[in-house]
C-alpha cells in the first residue's frame, strides 16, 4: 500500500522545524518542576542584574572608564547582552554535545529524521536565558534615553542590524565550539573564554584594553563586530585601530563569513565522529 | 581517618584525568584574567587607592581569584550536580547506609578535587599574570603558607554553602535553579566581579560580613599581606567560624533529609 | 528472494592514539569489524550475537548510518545508510537497551507524540499503532505516568514502542532484554515475536542472553573478533550442544551432593543449596521432577548459559592456533 510520501523540504526548513519540536518537549519538561524553574528564571535575571551592578559600583568611584560615561558603557553593555542573550538562548546548550559523546547518547539522535545540529541546539533548551536578553535590552533602552546621540537614518538602522549581526557571530562561536567538541570532548570550558569572556569584554569601551587584543578580536576572533565598531559609529567615537569608515557597516558580512565557517566545522566534526566513533 | 584519606586521595585522582578539561580550564582562566586585568587597570589608573589597593595589588586580585575560581568551585562544577543526581535517582539512599559519614565523605572528596585544580588551574594563570602585569606577590613563604591555610578555610566555608545547596535537591528534586542561584551570589559576594572593599557603605559591610567573603576576599587579603599578626589569626578566625557554623547546619539539614528519605523508602 | 540487508566486504577500522609516556603517544590501529559479509532478506529475524567488543555495536552503528564504514559495501533498503542517513532514519527503528529515548520528566504519552510529529505520521496510522503496541506491551496504565516513575522493564517497553510507532521496516534492538524480569522479558519477546509475524517487520537483534534467540530466531550470526564465524540456524552452533544449564536447588537442609540423577552431575555445593549441571539441549522439567521426588526442594531457578561463556569455549581452540 503506497502511503503518501512527505514531500522532501529543505534541510534548513527541517532543522527549524526539528529544532521546534525539541524546544517544546525541553520546555514541557521544565514545567515539570515549577519552583525551580521560577527560581532559575528569577536567579538569571538577578545574574545578569549583579553583572551591570559591579559597573555601576565602579562608576559610584569614577566618572568615565577608559573615556566613556556610564550612559555609553550602558551603551556596549546592552548591545552585546542582548546579542550573546539571544544566541545563548537559542544555542547555549551546545556545550552539552561533549557530554552526549562521551556518553554515546548522541547516537540516539543521529538515528532520527532531523538534522543533528538543530537536535544539538535544542538539546536542554532553556526558557531561563530570555533574563539575560530581557536585561540586555532594557539596559540599550536605558542607554538610548540617557545619551545624547545625534541621530541620522543611517545610525537608526545601525542598532537593529548591530544586534541580530552579534547574534549571529556569536551564535557561530557556539557552533564552532561545539564542533570542537567532537574531537576534545571534554574541552568544552575553551568555548566560555570566547563566549562568556567575549561578552565581558564587549561590555568595556575598547580603550580599556591593550591594542593587541582589540587587533585580535578584530582580526583573528572577530567580536569586535558584534558591538564595537557599529557602536562607535553611532557614539561618534573615534575607531581605536584607525580603521576605514566602512568596517563599522560590515558586521552583518562579518556574520554570514562566521556562520558559513562554523557550518564547515561543524560538518567536519561530525564527520570525524562517524569515522572515528569516538 | 584514613578512609576519608583514601577518599581525598580518590577525588584528587578522578580530577588529574581530566586531562583535556584542565587545559580547557586554564585556557579560560588566563583569558578571563586578560580582560578584568585591563578593566582594572583602567578602574585602578582613574582612581589610584580605590579600596586601599593600589594597581599592584588590584592586578593580583584578578589574577589570584582566576587562580581560585576552580579551587572553590565558585561558578559551579565541583561535586554538586552530582550530588543532586544521585538524590534525584535514589542513590543518595545507599549513601546513607554507607559506614562513613555522608558529609565528611563529600567534603574529603571535595578537598582531594580542590588540591588538584589549586595545582592543575591555579599556577598556570597566576604565572601568566605575573609575566605580563607587575603583581603584588610576597616573598615571604610564611605569607604563602598563610595563604595556603586560608585557601583551605575558604574552601570548607565553600564547601559548606554548596553541601546545603545541594541538600534543596530532596525538597527540589532539579537542583539546577538552586546551582544557577549559588553560581550567581559565588561571583558577586565573593568579590569575583569586583573586590568587595570597593563595595560602597552598607553593601559593602554586609558583604565582608558573610561566609562568601572567606572565599576568596580573605584568601586574596591574605596573599597581600593585608593581614598581620593579631589581624591575620582574626582573619582566619573569621574564615573557622564560618566553615564551623556552615558545616554543622549542613549535618542538620542532612539528618531531616535522612529521615525523609526513610519515609519514602528512598 | 528480497535481499533487504546487505554487507559484502565490510571493515571498520579505528586508529586508537595510546599515551605511553608523558607526551608521547602510539597509534594502534584496532580493526573493528574486520570483513563481513551477509545477507537479510525482509522479513527475516536474526540474532546477532558474540562476546564484548567483538563488532556488534560497530556493525549496528555503521547499518543505521551513525558510523561510516572504513572498506567494504553495505545496502540497507538499497540505501547507502552513511550517505543517506536521516533518510532512512524514516524506514528504520533503532532501540539501544542501555539509553532511552523516552523523555524523562514527562508522561510516556509525550514522548510518542514526538515521534508522531518528527516523523510525520498520519493520524489514523499513529493511532492504530499506539493501540496496537499499548494493547500488546501492555501499556495503558503507562501513558499518563512520568518515564522516570517507571520500572526498567516498564521503560525498555516504551521505548519499544516508541521506535515502531513510524512503521519501520526493520528494527535493530540493541540487548533489549537486559536488566530485565523475567515477565517482562517474556511480554518483550512474544510482542516481537508478534511484529515480526504481522508486518513482516525485519529483526535483527543483540543480546547476551540465549533465550532471546531461542525464542525468536531462526537464524543466527556469530561475530568474533570482528569477523563473522558462524551463520546459520541455532542448531548449528554446535557448541552450545556442548554448553550447559545449570540447576540451582535450595533444600531444607544440608544434604551430600545429589547423586543418581540421570544426566546431571551436581558441581557445587554451599549448605543447603547445590548446583546441577545438564547439557543445555535437554529439557529441565525431568531434572527437576526427579530432583523434587528424592530430596526435599524449598526453591529452585534455572540460570542459562551465557552467550559469552559458549562463545568462549566454542572459540578458545582457535585462538591458540
Amino acid at each position: 500500500m503506497a502511503e503518501p510520501r512527505p514531500r522532501r523540504l529543505s534541510a534548513p526548513y527541517e532543522g527549524v522545524r526539528a529544532y521546534c519540536l525539541v524546544v517544546g518537549m525541553w520546555v514541557r519538561s521544565t514545567m515539570a518542576y515549577r519552583t525551580s524553574f521560577v527560581m532559575m528564571a528569577l536567579g538569571n535575571f538577578v545574574v545578569t542584574a549583579l553583572d551591570f551592578a559591579a559597573i555601576l559600583i565602579m562608576f559610584s568611584h569614577i566618572d568615565t572608564l577608559g573615556g566613556f560615561t556610564l550612559a555609553e558603557v550602558a551603551f556596549l553593555y546592552g548591545t552585546t547582552s542582548t546579542s550573546f542573550g539571544l544566541a545563548d538562548l537559542v544555542l547555549g546548550n551546545m556545550d552539552r554535545l561533549g557530554r552526549r559523546v562521551r556518553d554515546g547518547t548522541l547516537d540516539t539522535l543521529l538515528v532520527r529524521p532531523a538534522p543533528v545540529l538543530a537536535q544539538v541546539a535544542a538539546d536542554r533548551f532553556a526558557l531561563r536565558r530570555l533574563g539575560r536578553i530581557s536585561q540586555g535590552a532594557l539596559l540599550l533602552v536605558w542607554s538610548l534615553v540617557r545619551l545624547d546621540i545625534a541621530w541620522t537614518p543611517v545610525k537608526v538602522l545601525l542598532v537593529p542590524v548591530m544586534l541580530v549581526s552579534g547574534a549571529l557571530i556569536f551564535g557561530a562561536v557556539f557552533v564552532a565550539g561545539a564542533a570542537f567538541q567532537f574531537r576534545a570532548n571534554d574541552a568544552s570550558e575553551v568555548q566560555n573564554a570566547f563566549t562568556y569572556g567575549g561578552t565581558t569584554m564587549l561590555q568595556y569601551p575598547p580603550t580599556v584594553f591593550a591594542t593587541d587584543l582589540v587587533r585580535g578580536v578584530t582580526f583573528v576572533i572577530p567580536l569586535a563586530f558584534v558591538n564595537w565598531l557599529p557602536a562607535l559609529r553611532i557614539l561618534g567615537r573615534e575607531n581605536p585601530l584607525g580603521l576605514p569608515g566602512w568596517v563599522d557597516f560590515a558586521s552583518p558580512a562579518v556574520a554570514l563569513a562566521c556562520c558559513a565557517l562554523a557550518g564547515l566545522a561543524w560538518r567536519s566534526g561530525l564527520r570525524g565522529y562517524r569515522s572515528t566513533g569516538s | 581517618m584514613r578512609l576519608y584519606a583514601a577518599v581525598a586521595v580518590s577525588g584528587f585522582r578522578r580530577y588529574a584525568t581530566y586531562r583535556a578539561a584542565t587545559a580547557a580550564g586554564v585556557f579560560t582562566n588566563t583569558v578571563f584574567g586578560f580582560i578584568v586585568a585591563y578593566t582594572f587597570k583602567a578602574l585602578w589608573s582613574e582612581r589610584p587607592h580605590l579600596g586601599g589597593y593600589d594597581q599592584a595589588q588590584a592586578l593580583t586580585f584578578v589574577w589570584v581569584s582566576q587562580s581560585l575560581l576552580a579551587v572553590g568551585a565558585l561558578m559551579g562544577g565541583g561535586f554538586q550536580e552530582e550530588f543532586q543526581e544521585r538524590v534525584r535517582s535514589g542513590d543518595i539512599a545507599v549513601d546513607l547506609y554507607r559506614p562513613a559519614d555522608l558529609q565528611l565523605w563529600w567534603l574529603a572528596s571535595d578537598l582531594g578535587r580542590a588540591a588538584f585544580q589549586l595545582l592543575g588551574r591555579g599556577v598556570v594563570p597566576l604565572a601568566v599574570g605575573a609575566l605580563a602585569f607587575e603583581l603584588a606577590l610576597p616573598a615571604s613563604p610564611l605569607t604563602w603558607l598563610a595563604f595556603l591555610l586560608s585557601v583551605f578555610l575558604g574552601t570548607v566555608v565553600g564547601f559548606g554553602v554548596r553541601y546545603l545547596a545541594g541538600l534543596c535537591a530532596f525538597w527540589l528534586l532539579d537542583g539546577t535553579g538552586v546551582n544557577v542561584l549559588c553560581g550567581l551570589l559565588g561571583v558577586f559576594l565573593t568579590g569575583m566581579l569586583l573586590p568587595l572593599n570597593v563595595f560602597p557603605g552598607a553593601l559593602g559591610e554586609i558583604a565582608r560580613a558573610l561566609p562568601w567573603s572567606a572565599m576568596l576576599q580573605v584568601p586574596v587579603d591574605v596573599v597581600l599581606g593585608r593581614h598581620h599578626g593579631a589581624g591575620l589569626v582574626r582573619a582566619l578566625g573569621f574564615q573557622a567560624a564560618w566553615a564551623a557554623v556552615l558545616l554543622l547546619a549542613g549535618r542538620a539539614v542532612q539528618a531531616v533529609a535522612a529521615r525523609k528519605v526513610v519515609v519514602q523508602g528512598g | 528472494m528480497d535481499d533487504f540487508i546487505e554487507l559484502d566486504g565490510v571493515e571498520k577500522v579505528f586508529e586508537v592514539r595510546r599515551r605511553t609516556g608523558f607526551l608521547r603517544r602510539t597509534r594502534t590501529e584496532v580493526r573493528a569489524v574486520d570483513g563481513i559479509s551477509f545477507r537479510v532478506a525482509r522479513g527475516e529475524m536474526v540474532g546477532y550475537i558474540g562476546p564484548n567488543g567483538a563488532g556488534k555495536s560497530t556493525t549496528i552503528k555503521m547499518l543505521t548510518g551513525i558510523l561510516v564504514p572504513s572498506g567494504g559495501r553495505l545496502r540497507v533498503a538499497g540505501i547507502d545508510p552513511s550517505r543517506e542517513r536521516t533518510r532512512l532514519a524514516r524506514r528504520i527503528g533503532v532501540v539501544f537497551g542501555q539509553r532511552t529515548t523516552l523523555w524523562w520528566d514527562l508522561p510516556l504519552r509525550d514522548s510518542y507524540g514526538l515521534v508522531r510529529r518528527m516523523y510525520r505520521i498520519p493520524d489514523a496510522r499513529y493511532r492504530a499503532n499506539l493501540d496496537r503496541c499499548v494493547e500488546l506491551l501492555d501499556l495503558g496504565a503507562l501513558l499518563d505516568v512520568p518515564v522516570r516513575q517507571l520500572s526498567l522493564g516498564q521503560r525498555m517497553r516504551g521505548d519499544i514502542a516508541a521506535a515502531l510507532l513510524h512503521d519501520p521496516e526493520v528494527l535493530y534492538l540493541d540487548e533489549p532484554t537486559i536488566g530485565l524480569d523475567v515477565v517482562s522479558k517474556a511480554k518483550v519477546r512474544e510482542f516481537l515475536r508478534d511484529v515480526n509475524a504481522e508486518r513482516g517487520t525485519t529483526v535483527l537483534l543483540t543480546t547476551h542472553d540465549l533465550t532471546d534467540i531461542e525464542q525468536l530466531c531462526k537464524r543466527v550470526m556469530v561475530i568474533d573478533h570482528g569477523r563473522l564465524v558462524h551463520d546459520g540456524a541455532l542448531d548449528g552452533l554446535h557448541a552450545i550442544g556442548e554448553s550447559e544449564r545449570m540447576l540451582v536447588v535450595d533444600l531444607e537442609r544440608e544434604l551430600p551432593p545429589i547423586d543418581g540423577i540421570l544426566g546431571a552431575r551436581t558441581v557445587k555445593v554451599e549448605g543447603p543449596r547445590q548446583w546441577l549441571a545438564f547439557a543445555a539441549t535437554r529439557s529441565a522439567a525431568p531434572v527437576v521432577a526427579a530432583v523434587a521426588e528424592r530430596y526435599p526442594l524449598v526453591d529452585l531457578s534455572v540460570r542459562e548459559p551465557d552467550i559469552e561463556e559458549v562463545i568462549a569455549r566454542m572459540y578458545a581452540g582457535r585462538a591458540s592456533l
